[in-house]
């Protein structure tokens, strides 16, 4: 006998079971208020990413197009995967001494592993995290940039 | 006249025959190739075959300094990101004797828990995915993706953080990041019942997960099956309770531990744990201390000669780093004791004898992450 009730009870637990998750699903079904979905490619124009967001590494230039870089080449050995490359050139300063300064900051942005080590490294603050994250690009040459612009010259106040 | 062939004949019954399961196959959840003999449904052995995504991060190590070391890290357990990153750091200020600010502790181990509860919604949403309940998928990622938006706010990335330094950490926490998690922690407070009603008390579950997969505690202690596996077993193992790093002896918390070592056993750890987790950051998040966000280091860090070790408890179970050092600024050799490996090789032992579906539930409730089993 008492095996029959068990057996009877056990189905009223199952039963009992499955309808306690039905009133979760059932519950999320009409309170569509609690939709979390972020239209992504539609909300494209107002979305912002938070300030910290690590989307590339840039240098940042002023309106008279110059930077902080002094082409020390700190970034290029705290980089854990080779992905930044310091080029430099020399040129004659007006009292006949000969200096180096920086020709080209290139950054494999596909070998970059946004560890952020570079910028920690930076002496003279010359680097910052990028907000831009659509990366995709048809053609992997272009992921190799150049961060300092063309004609771009380095700020008067940075001292080696 | 045609020749007859008597072919000798074989009882089907009792042939095994072996199939793959993987390297594609979406319970594995990675690429993990297991390659089951089956008699009818019934698996009789299991092994396991590795290597499918090995990128010999060890061995990428010993070509990187000491702070460069840390994003590799990231990359073994990305699930745990925080708490691997977290293991480097201590090997280095132990090895260097560097006293690391009060702030420092109590941001790590706050980060840390946060990031042990996101792993375990992960691993509930897949588990209950394994397991046929496709619900259970968007409801934990859906929770998941709170404690990714404080992640992204306050350290930039969401799975791949390298946040901690040796000495300290890449920068300060954001101004909102106390605030946001405690609003996380209210709202995870009232979403976890939901976890219960849904997959939890669910008969389906029950029914399939308890008395699967049983793991001794003698074999869990033998096979080196740590972690909320482990624990299942009834195997004292947690690495905050009985060697503390962080400010974890300054936090009220059970170790929890159980006695049958069934799949639901393991299951039901986990749930508590991310209760525990809760409970760890409530008591620290309001007294986080003043002070610097990262101790003076060297420009360039070199350990003296000799053997380290130090080991830390990630979200799968015991995670150990032993380094030897040969006085340079990269390590002679760099070895990770990774949990899941440990936790797969019991595997065999626990599915003889089972239905093949039962192995998906076995599988799930261990919580592989393949990365970490190939470094």
């Amino acid at each position: 006998m008492n095996s029959f009730f068990k057996y009877f009870a056990d189905i009223f637990h199952a039963v009992k079971s499955l309808l306690t998750g039905m009133k979760v699903t059932g519950r999320y079904f009409f309170s569509p208020g609690e939709i979390v979905t972020q239209q992504y490619p539609e909300n494209r124009k107002t979305l912002k990413m938070y300030d910290r967001f690590k989307g590339e590494v840039i240098m940042p230039h002023n309106e008279h197009n110059e930077h902080r870089c002094t082409g020390c080449g700190i970034c290029e050995t705290a980089c854990p995967n080779g992905s930044i490359e310091i080029l430099q050139a020399k040129v004659d300063m007006p009292d006949g001494k000969k200096k180096r300064i920086i020709d080209k900051h290139i950054y494999h942005l596909g070998m970059c592993t946004f560890c952020g080590l570079c910028i920690k490294a930076c002496p003279s603050d010359a680097l910052a995290w990028g907000q831009e994250f659509e990366h995709a690009v048809f053609d992997r040459s272009k992921l190799t940039k150049t961060l300092n612009q063309p004609g771009s010259s380095i700020l008067k106040d940075i001292v080696e | 006249m045609k020749e007859v062939i008597n072919l000798p004949v074989k009882n089907v019954e009792e042939e095994e025959y072996h199939i793959n399961m993987g390297p594609q196959h979406p319970s594995t959840h990675g690429v993990l190739r297991l390659v089951v003999s089956l008699q009818g449904e019934i698996v009789k052995s299991l092994k396991p075959h590795c290597g499918y995504i090995h990128r010999g991060i060890e061995k990428m190590c010993e070509k990187d300094t000491y702070p460069q070391i840390i994003h590799l890290t990231d990359r073994m357990d990305y699930l745990s990101a925080h708490i691997n990153n977290h293991a480097v750091c201590l090997l280095v200020e132990n090895a260097l004797e560097v006293d690391v600010p009060e702030r420092v502790k109590y941001i790590r181990t706050i980060v840390d828990e946060l990031n042990r509860i996101a792993s375990h919604q992960l691993w509930w949403c897949s588990f209950g995915m394994d397991m046929g309940g496709l619900t259970c998928y968007f409801y934990g990622l859906r929770d998941r993706e709170k404690i990714l938006d404080i992640f992204e706010e306050s350290f930039g990335s969401r799975l791949l953080h390298s946040y901690y330094t040796p000495g300290g950490l890449m920068m300060d926490i954001h101004p909102n990041f106390q605030k946001n998690v405690k609003d996380f922690l209210k709202y995870f407070r009232r979403k976890i019942k939901d976890y219960d009603n849904i997959l939890t008390g669910n008969i389906i579950m029950q029914e399939r997960t308890k008395g699967v997969g049983i793991l001794s505690k003698e074999d869990a202690i033998s096979y080196g099956v740590t972690g909320p596996s482990g624990r299942a077993s009834g195997f004292a193992c947690d690495v905050r309770k009985h060697h503390p790093y962080g400010v974890y002896d300054k936090a009220d918390f059970k170790e929890i531990l159980g006695t049958e070592g069934d799949t639901f056993t393991r299951y039901m750890m986990r749930m508590h744990e991310m209760r525990e987790s809760m409970k760890i950051i409530e008591q620290l998040i309001d007294n986080i201390p003043a002070g610097d966000y990262t101790a003076k280091m060297k420009a360039v860090l070199k350990l003296p000669a000799g053997e380290y070790y130090q080991r830390v408890e990630a979200a799968r179970g015991e995670l150990g780093v032993y380094c030897v050092s040969d006085g340079n600024k990269t390590p002679y050799r760099m070895k990770f004791r990774s949990p899941n490996f440990s936790n797969l090789s019991a595997l065999d032992h626990m599915s003889r004898g089972v239905k093949i579906a039962d192995l998906v539930a076995i599988g799930g409730s261990l919580d592989y992450v393949i990365p970490d089993i190939d470094r």
